[in-house]
């Protein structure tokens, strides 16, 4: 019994075995692997073009993986839909934010647990006892989470009203409006001003810490990175160039190449 | 009580109706149109569903409808009528095996829909519009080639349905069906779509990848929210063929579907309340068109310059509509409710009723 839960326990909340993606002749991820352990905090970089988000279409089940093997908490997502992926127990954000703003901020949160309803059509038309309970509870939820993440007072208005940075925050408490067990960012601090920035650092460490979730991020943003990640991942064209701490990334010389240029040239 | 003033008055309304209608002080015509108008609000509910809250684009919507009438017609020929031998059931249990009858017309309709929200997995837009457009041809042709029921002569016989329905009872039974079935399905989708499954749909129109990633099953959404549509279509089918008391597949060509969806722009893409208001004023305007009258004083300055030229109602109708249209896609081209509901235009409306 002891053991069985110390195996439980060391699951990768996601895992990725020599990855590989194709789209025609571009080789756009090579052989790439990764394990994130629970609670952990990690990051991901690259120059522009470098396949970052390719890896996290990949791991949301957006696209099919040419080879390789992706497991979420342990349960292989071959041939799964993105909603099922979800249901794992992983969310997402996107880099150009997607919000769907014709919705209330409130009914953004609630739809977000569309696989949770636990009710389907007819109740939904009979208005039965489970729908009147499960969409309290759901409101309730979504209430909470909007009072936590200091967005209640919008409550009833429209994402597309809000300033940027404030659908930034919405999209990542829509994201973890599902209970995942990881939450993968992609550029959440992207055009965000230094200030507007240094807050985002905050709000992610605080979610790491209060929401007990493991947080796999994509940033551009180096002195972001540089102070949330214990675990950096460089990659360029597809290939994973370095991996470590945030001060062995930043002096590793393959690193400054991408980044910078070769000066041998 | 006072939040249900608009549902007390609606009822009182439906009943009011139903007993002009029962003591004869609204003649056949006018009733014709009050059920027209019903059928109309059903049509253009249900497809606001697909076209409106999903943002799809289908225009094959009277499919749906026909093979709803055809199902219901065949079903209730069946069952009450003498076309295929003796009546199977009871001449008295039509009270309640009618409301059946077009409930499976309906549910076939909703299956039959399977031929578009399937495709509509991997096309959006104009590809799914020319799939709902093929969809219809396909329902339209197979009926005419189905000589049991008629062909393209089409198919009757629902009356002796209705004639059993006056002799249990001598009243406008076709207008309280009507009633029911309108109120059913404004009430069936305002339910599904308010609630937070529902939304699902809205989530879709509005972004699909995140809808999907979102934990949205996209995939069962779209066929649970094209089914809901067609099968209203379908029993709104059923409905339009017992009152006429004859089908004819070209009676469901794309003409009906577009004005479905000419309904639908009209009042406002996704706004429930719009697509009632639309409904009953286009119902009204092609009925106040089809009167010569009204055309020749419209026309009167057309007819003046040009003596020779004698517009004919029937045709100047269909000039006329589809202009309508054009101007108000010029000037208001989100409808005239564009997207938001009575409620959301007059808030203070929103104490006087509770429609969930």
């Amino acid at each position: 019994m002891a053991q069985t839960q110390i195996q439980t326990e060391q699951t990768p909340v996601l895992e990725i075995r020599s990855l590989t993606q194709r789209f025609g002749g571009l080789t756009a991820v090579n052989d790439f692997n990764v394990k994130l352990m629970p609670g952990e905090l990690s990051g991901l970089i690259g120059p522009n073009g470098a396949g970052k988000t390719t890896v996290f279409n990949l791991a949301s089940g957006f696209y099919q993986p040419t080879e390789g093997q992706i497991l979420v908490d342990g349960i292989p997502t071959a041939g799964l839909k993105p909603h099922k992926v979800t249901t794992l127990g992983m969310a997402r954000t996107f880099q150009n934010i997607r919000l769907w703003n014709d919705m209330t901020v409130l009914d953004n949160i609630r739809v977000a647990q569309h696989s949770q309803l636990g009710y389907g059509f007819f109740h939904a038309i009979t208005r039965s006892k489970r729908y009147r309970a499960r969409e309290e509870q759901i409101t309730k939820e979504a209430e909470e989470l909007l009072d936590v993440f200091d967005l209640k007072r919008y409550a009833e208005e429209l994402p597309k009203n809000l300033p940027y940075g404030t659908q930034r925050k919405l999209e990542i408490a829509r994201a973890l409006s599902s209970h995942p067990k990881l939450l993968l960012l992609d550029e959440p601090a992207a055009g965000l001003n230094s200030a507007d920035a240094k807050d985002l650092i905050r709000l992610i460490r605080w979610i790491h810490e209060t929401f007990d979730v493991t947080i796999w991020m994509i940033e551009h943003h180096m002195d972001v990175m540089m102070e949330l990640c214990t675990q950096i991942k460089v990659i360029d064209f597809g290939e994973t160039i370095a991996e470590g701490s945030a001060e062995h990334v930043r002096n590793h010389p393959a690193v400054m190449t991408a980044y910078l240029g070769d000066d041998n040239i | 009580m006072k939040k249900y003033t608009l549902n007390i008055l609606l009822v009182i309304f439906a009943i009011g109706l139903l007993f002009a209608a029962h003591f004869r002080i609204i003649d056949g015509y006018i009733q014709i149109v009050v059920m027209t108008i019903g059928i109309n609000i059903m049509m253009s509910t249900s497809l606001n569903l697909v076209n409106g809250n999903m943002g799809e684009f289908t225009c094959g919507h009277a499919a749906f409808m026909c093979i709803g009438a055809y199902i219901s017609s065949v079903l209730s020929v069946f069952c009450f009528g003498s076309n295929f031998g003796d009546p199977l059931l009871p001449a008295a249990s039509v009270v309640i095996v009618f409301p059946i009858i077009l409930l499976i017309g309906g549910a076939v309709a909703a299956v039959s829909s399977l031929l578009v929200s399937v495709p509509s997995f991997k096309t959006r837009d104009d590809y799914l519009a020319i799939i709902s457009i093929a969809v219809n041809y396909m329902v339209i042709s197979a009926i005419q080639n189905m000589d049991f029921l008629g062909g393209s002569r089409g198919f009757q016989g629902m009356k002796d349905t209705v004639w059993a329905m006056i002799d249990v009872f001598d009243g406008p039974w076709m207008l309280f069906w009507v009633i029911n079935f309108t109120i059913f399905t404004v009430w069936a989708i305002r339910r599904f779509i308010s609630s937070t499954y529902g939304k699902g749909v809205n989530a879709i129109c509005q972004d699909e990848v995140a809808a999907e990633i979102m934990s949205v099953n996209t995939n069962k959404i779209k066929i649970i929210n094209f089914m809901v549509a067609a099968g209203l279509a379908g029993c709104a089918g059923g409905l339009y063929a017992h009152i006429i008391g004859y089908v004819n597949p070209q009676s469901f060509n794309i003409l009906k579907s577009t004005e479905a969806l000419v309904m639908v722009y009209l009042g406002g893409m996704g706004s429930l309340s719009g697509a009632i208001m639309s409904a009953i004023i286009f119902t009204c305007l092609l009925e106040v068109l089809r009167s010569q009258a009204i055309i020749d004083v419209l026309l009167s300055p057309a007819t003046f310059i040009f003596p020779d030229w004698e517009p004919s109602a029937g045709v100047i109708k269909w000039v006329m509509i589809p202009l309508l249209l054009i101007i108000v896609m010029q000037f208001r081209s989100e409808g005239i409710m564009g997207n938001r509901e009575l409620g959301d235009v007059f808030p203070k409306l929103k104490k006087f009723y509770r429609f969930k």
